[in-house]
């Protein structure tokens, strides 16, 4: 945990720690996976997977025969459990878990001889691990003109994409060749932090130097400073014409075309409770008490398991759930390290303001968030701006969870909006 | 039990930078020592009595008001107890204990509880208190009459008053090191102008009082004393006068910079402190009043919600009609 330092005149400082190289640690096959499947289908009378269903590793499968989305099998075994889960906000999931064999059977659909089209990468590639993952560059709608890879990590203590730069470069270089034909996109941006600037040059990308400072590392800050451009309030960069994808999807895009097979593995950063990091190889599904055994780390009662970095991630309410494709880190956090929020009301003291990327009035945005209302909160006080960083609770002297109320605030809006939408 | 091993949820970040509104009050407080401990050096035991009645008078109003209203006892943050020091440091050492109870019941009854406590008022507590308590018992806040018992060895008369009624020829009786280092007659903890300098920039150091403010608030003082000086030097005291006297150097650390009545954003923080230190001269020059701090500084308090509406773009703002 970085505190506060002991001269604080302006912005938080948060410097990413010095990397150390490792190679990871191959998280073995486990007994069972759980795969999820964003939407749960209204209409169940048309199953297409149903308990006991033999799969193949790299399968495609569907819930129901008409569905349009898929999602890719990442053992072999047997379907021993199809229900379903509610995520973070809100989002609704069918989770799968497939008991699996000790040996992988190929799935041979993709295997033969695809070409690397936009329809193949929508037919096959939409489960690709990484995050930012592919999926997101493949259903636009307005084109992209330019292409963004994180050739570094959005959250703080996290080497997910830093470690894929420093050793797969020529992956890379093939999966930016791969990507250019499949997007139809010249311009090719990689971002890396400035100690792996001659490794990314190899790729034969346009290579940026990033500081890796947070916030400088998320998506809005990028784009802003790569291309000069803000992201306006509300919007993705995709849909202004700005792809973005990690150094991971990519990788696991050229993997895909070289090898025949769809990637089902993806490397984590490990966060363990001293603040030390190692990283792991895991396939996609593995429980989380799979990975924590393998790496003899102990959660006790009360402590915090966090899927992601320690400013923007999601907690995992139990051991059972799964690694999924766009899990970069896994945080393990002693209960004593954990801050409790506080309901004390905003106290006007500016920190928020001064450490908010995005110049977002939070002091004043919070007292509406806190009584809901969330149309004002959007039309007086810029509450799409905020890009999510999280740093507001991180400095708020009240513990007010003002990270919290934002979200809220946008998935409340979201709801508002389409809630009037049909009638306007 | 399937699982008897519950793991926390929250929300995102996980972290946090470990400051906290008791941390920001223990350091103000430490912050205001050094003044404080002079004033009661110089004043001895009655100041330090003040000192004391007031803190623990503020703390139990705060208890009480927490009771009353039902909601969950904040004296642990420590933000009463810091009322009760400042309004302690900005009163005669020789105040009746009568006046110390009701102006820390105006502080934290009427300047901040009943507006929903800390974080909501719209006025300084401090200086709330202290101007009701200056209209209602003009006399007992009157340092030439409180403190006529007194003989520290240097001129007793209040500087303010001095020039105000008896021209700036009276400041010749003051040296401008001599009031740096406390040889003045006022409060018991806003006389010792190094102290409170020592403290104030501590406080900006460690990030819990803003610079802008502070600084504009002393920089508009010492503008609008320059051209009062230059336009009738015989009438007008200079600037530097102005800034070691009466309640300017604690008003500038320790009361402007008080979190709920003053803005965040960077323009109209130097605003509201530069605005703050134009009317403190105003006042004191033109006014009726000797001292012009209290009275500026809550007049700038009602502006701050309006001068925070200056605020920068917010990121994309605009950017689809550029």
């Amino acid at each position: 945990m970085i505190r506060r330092p002991f001269f604080s005149l302006g912005r938080p400082r948060l410097k990413f720690p010095v990397v150390q190289k490792s190679s990871p640690i191959d998280i073995p096959l486990p007994s069972k996976v759980t795969l999820f499947f964003e939407a749960v289908p209204a209409d169940t009378k048309d199953p297409a997977v149903s308990l006991g269903d033999k799969v193949k590793t790299g399968q495609k499968l569907k819930i129901t025969e008409n569905d349009e989305d898929y999602f890719i099998s990442t053992v072999s075994g047997t379907i021993c459990d199809i229900s379903e889960y509610t995520g973070y906000l809100g989002r609704d999931y069918t989770s799968i878990s497939i008991e699996t064999l000790a040996n992988d059977e190929w799935d041979d659909e993709f295997a033969t001889g695809k070409a690397p089209t936009l329809k193949v990468g929508r037919e096959f590639l939409g489960c690709l691990p990484g995050a930012p993952d592919f999926a997101s560059l493949l259903d636009f709608k307005t084109p992209v003109n330019t292409l963004i890879i994180y050739g570094l990590d959005k959250d703080l203590l996290v080497t997910t994409n830093q470690f894929i730069v420093e050793t797969e470069v020529e992956a890379l270089a093939k999966g930016i060749e791969l990507l250019k034909n499949i997007t139809h996109t010249d311009e090719v941006i990689m971002v890396v932090p400035p100690h792996l600037l001659k490794k990314a040059g190899e790729t034969g990308a346009d290579v940026r130097k990033i500081r890796p400072s947070y916030p400088n590392t998320l998506p809005g800050m990028i784009v802003k400073k790569v291309l000069g451009r803000e992201i306006s309030p509300g919007k993705n960069p995709v849909e202004m014409g700005v792809g973005i994808i990690s150094a991971e999807a990519v990788v696991a895009l050229s993997h895909a075309f070289d090898r025949g097979e769809i990637p089902v593995e993806k490397i984590l950063t490990i966060i363990k409770k001293d603040g030390a990091t190692v990283l792991a190889r895991a396939r996609i599904g593995t429980p989380l008490k799979d990975v924590l055994e393998t790496l003899n780390i102990q959660t006790a009662h009360g402590d915090r398991l966090v899927l992601g970095g320690p400013m923007t991630g999601t907690t995992a309410y139990s051991e059972d759930l799964p690694v999924l494709p766009d899990t970069d880190a896994v945080m393990i956090q002693d209960r004593k390290d954990i801050t409790p929020s506080s309901d004390t009301q905003c106290i006007n003291c500016g920190e928020c303001i001064r450490a908010c990327p995005a110049n977002v009035p939070i002091n004043m945005l919070v007292r509406l968030l806190e009584n809901g209302l969330y149309e004002e909160a959007v039309s007086e006080y810029d509450l799409l701006s905020c890009i999510e960083c999280g740093l507001c609770s991180y400095v708020c002297p009240a513990m007010i969870p003002v990270f919290q109320y934002i979200m809220l605030g946008k998935f409340e809006y979201a709801r508002i909006i389409s809630v009037e939408e049909p009638n306007g | 039990m399937d699982n008897p091993k519950l793991l926390t949820s929250s929300h995102a970040p996980f972290w946090h930078n470990s400051s906290s509104i008791s941390r920001q009050s223990y350091h103000i407080m430490l912050a205001a020592l050094p003044a404080l401990i002079m004033g009661i050096s110089q004043y001895g035991i009655p100041a330090l009595a003040v000192v004391a009645l007031s803190v623990s008078s503020a703390m139990i109003w705060e208890l009480l008001m927490n009771k009353l209203m039902n909601r969950p006892v904040s004296i642990g943050d420590g933000n009463a107890a810091v009322i009760g020091l400042l309004l302690a440091m900005l009163l005669p050492a020789v105040t009746p204990w009568w006046v110390i109870v009701a102006g820390t019941f105006v502080a934290i009854v009427v300047g901040k509880q009943i507006f929903g406590g800390i974080g909501c008022n719209p006025f300084n507590p401090v200086l709330t208190a202290l101007a009701i308590l200056i209209l209602s018992w003009k006399g007992l806040l009157d340092f030439n009459a409180t403190l006529v018992d007194y003989d520290l060895g240097f001129l007793m008369i209040y500087p303010l008053s001095a020039i105000k009624y008896l021209g700036t020829s009276s400041a010749t009786g003051y040296s401008l090191s001599g009031l740096l280092m406390g040889q003045q007659a006022g409060g018991i903890g806003s006389c010792f102008g190094l102290g409170l300098i020592i403290g104030g920039v501590y406080l900006i150091l460690r990030g819990h009082i803003r610079w802008e403010i502070s600084i504009s608030f002393l920089v508009g003082i010492y503008i609008t004393a320059i051209l009062f000086n230059i336009s009738d030097a015989d009438k007008y005291a200079g600037p530097m006068f102005h800034i070691l006297t009466g309640y300017t150097l604690i008003g500038a650390f320790f009361l402007a910079t008080e979190d709920s009545s003053s803005p965040v954003n960077f323009i109209p923080m130097l605003l509201y402190g530069a605005g703050a230190g134009v009317l403190t001269v105003l006042i004191r020059n033109i006014g009726v009043f000797v001292d012009g701090v209290v009275f500026a500084i809550l007049m700038m308090n009602v502006t701050s919600p309006l001068l925070d509406k200056i605020r920068p773009k917010a990121m994309g703002k605009g950017i689809e009609h550029a």
